[in-house]
């Protein structure tokens, strides 16, 4: 005989665990991997003593702590205050590892997928971005290719080009020599002394290259989307920026476009997520991104 | 061997890392250039949509004094001093540029987070160029003040060029605060939340529209602190210098002046001690 279901089992609480709901946000960071100081490998970076190294980047680690959004106010919001730690902070480590040196001469191809970690790279090679652990040894300063931050679009082009030219270093004589080559490159010659909020986006671009583009580099960042404006501008800017490589020291190129970087650089670095997955020769490592991705 | 060692080898340097003070001051002396022209620049647009101009660079400052003198003259009754309408432009003009240069300062690095994120360059030309476009807005505020002194009766007098050397004093104690000021925000950014409270209450205990001697003859003790008082203190010496029969003790030159050194030489440790902090993307 079937033993006839007992709901008192099913509805007494005192026989069930209590209900719990799922933690929206937890405490617990045990996800994140932390380094330990222990676990980071000292000095294993092999320098090639016949070639002048220019730029060493000993295994570089780079974390942002981030506002997770959602988090609890109220009681939550005044315990944050009382106990900082419990924040709704996380961690992203965007870089785990990266150790390389760049030599004299080279041009270095950057590739990986969106949200792989090469700008945050490029922007803790120019000292931007601070790392957690590890270190970026170089030359001199390196320099990204960009100036927009500096200029003021209430002022007019011509008042842009002194002080962008002063906010890259240049003093007032450099400044005066260059600004007649500077708004014949960005073709602005009628427009000059109007304010630059009056210029299009598209103008007001190729003033912000013209400014960038006037500057020498030792060593030399240029981020993909440098190329602007119309057709001609973007064919005349590109050829600039190959001249620009030309003179740099040492040049690290971050595209998405395979065949610029097959066609510039003579070694390639891939990121993936973080971590340094292959570096050498662009066409075997590009070959090797191409066959991961499909 | 490490890598650093190994770097140093090859004559590499750490990126991003902390200057020397030394060189990190002659390397902000060589972009003196940059400061001066930022701080035009800013000037220039700071007004420029405006339909009366530059001319609200004068005009704000005496609505100011119109309207404190008014309601403090009212209020004080008998016991405002002589000259009253002189010692209130004075002092709000000055006063004037103490807030401007404090509350510029406190936002000098984080309202500029794109500049400092795109170009490495010393941070410290950020709050020097924010105290020098101060400096600049209150040129013509500094002539305004004397027309408005001789309107109200007030006879020129050679002493009045002696308003130079305080001005260079008085830009020293602010390019002090205003680095102090930059700092903290970048820890804090409520700072600038109460910022604002912090600069009314420096107005109002600063004897801008009061004479301490006349107001707080009762405590003794609070005047005697008065004359420690920087801001009081400058104050104090600039009314002496410009008024007609306002006297002052020459000792205020001494507190002023150690107070701004004091500020300065604070500051711009306190400031360059971070200088690696500023512009971290988090």
């Amino acid at each position: 005989m079937a033993v006839p279901i007992s709901f008192d089992d099913l509805i007494n609480p005192g026989l069930h665990p209590e209900y719990e709901p799922a933690p929206i946000f937890s405490d617990d960071t045990s996800f994140i991997d932390v380094v330990k100081p222990e676990d980071i490998k000292s000095s294993t970076l092999t320098v090639d003593e016949t070639r002048q190294p220019v730029v060493m980047v000993d295994n570089l680690h780079v974390k942002y702590q981030v506002f997770s959004s959602g988090k609890a106010v109220g009681t939550a919001g005044a315990r944050r205050l009382l106990q900082p730690k419990m924040r709704g902070v996380r961690t992203v480590h965007a870089l785990q590892g990266i150790s390389f040196v760049a030599y004299e001469n080279e041009s270095i191809g950057i590739i990986g997928s969106n949200g792989s970690g090469k700008s945050t790279l490029l922007r803790a090679i120019t000292g931007l971005t601070p790392p957690a652990s590890g270190a970026v040894y170089a030359r001199s300063r390196p320099s990204l290719l960009g100036v927009g931050a500096a200029l003021i679009p209430d002022l007019s082009g011509d008042k842009n080009i002194t002080l962008g030219g002063l906010a890259l270093g240049y003093n007032r004589q450099e400044v005066e020599t260059m600004r007649e080559e500077i708004t014949k490159f960005a073709e602005l010659e009628e427009f000059i002394d109007l304010p630059m909020r009056t210029y299009s986006s598209g103008m007001a671009a190729r003033l912000k290259f013209a400014i960038a583009a006037s500057k020498q580099h030792d060593i030399l960042i240029v981020d993909e989307a440098l190329a602007v404006g119309d057709a001609k501008f973007r064919k005349r800017s590109e050829a600039k920026i190959r001249e620009i490589r030309e003179n740099a020291g040492t040049v690290f190129l971050v595209s998405h476009s395979m065949n610029s970087i097959k066609e510039t650089c003579n070694r390639c670095i891939w990121i993936e997520k973080g971590v340094q997955k292959m570096d050498g020769d662009p066409d075997t490592v590009i070959k090797a991104y191409q066959q991961h991705k499909k | 061997m490490t890598v650093a060692e190994e770097a140093e080898k090859f004559g590499l340097h750490r990126v991003g890392a902390r200057p020397s003070l030394a060189s990190y001051l002659k390397q902000t002396w060589e972009r003196r250039e940059f400061i001066y022209e930022l701080a035009k620049a800013r000037v220039q647009k700071q007004n420029q949509q405006n339909r009366l101009g530059m001319i609200w660079v004068v005009l704000k400052p005496t609505m100011n004094a119109i309207m404190y003198g008014v309601i403090f003259g009212v209020l004080q009754g008998d016991s405002k001093g002589p000259d009253f309408p002189v010692f209130v432009v004075i002092g709000v003009f000055l006063f004037e540029f103490f807030t401007s240069s404090m509350n510029g300062g406190a936002k000098s690095i984080t309202g500029n987070q794109a500049l400092v994120q795109s170009l490495s360059f010393p941070r410290l030309t950020l709050p020097v160029a924010q105290v020098t476009q101060n400096l600049l807005t209150l040129m013509p505020m500094v002539i305004v003040m004397f027309i408005y002194a001789m309107i109200l009766g007030t006879t020129p007098k050679w002493s009045w060029f002696v308003i130079i050397p305080l001005l260079m004093i008085f830009s020293v104690f602010n390019m002090g605060i205003a680095l102090i000021c930059a700092r903290i925000t970048v820890h804090i950014r409520d700072f600038t939340q109460i910022l604002p409270l912090i600069t009314r209450m420096l107005f109002y205990t600063s004897g801008v529209l009061f004479s301490v001697d006349r107001i707080l003859n009762h405590w003794p003790w609070l005047v005697q602190i008065f004359d420690f008082h920087p801001l009081y203190q400058t104050l104090q010496i600039a009314r002496a210098m410009i008024m007609n029969d306002a006297t002052y003790d020459p000792f205020a030159w001494i507190v002023v002046s150690v107070w701004a050194l004091l500020a300065l030489g604070f500051g711009l440790i306190y400031f360059w001690k971070a200088e690696e902090l500023y512009g971290r993307a988090n």
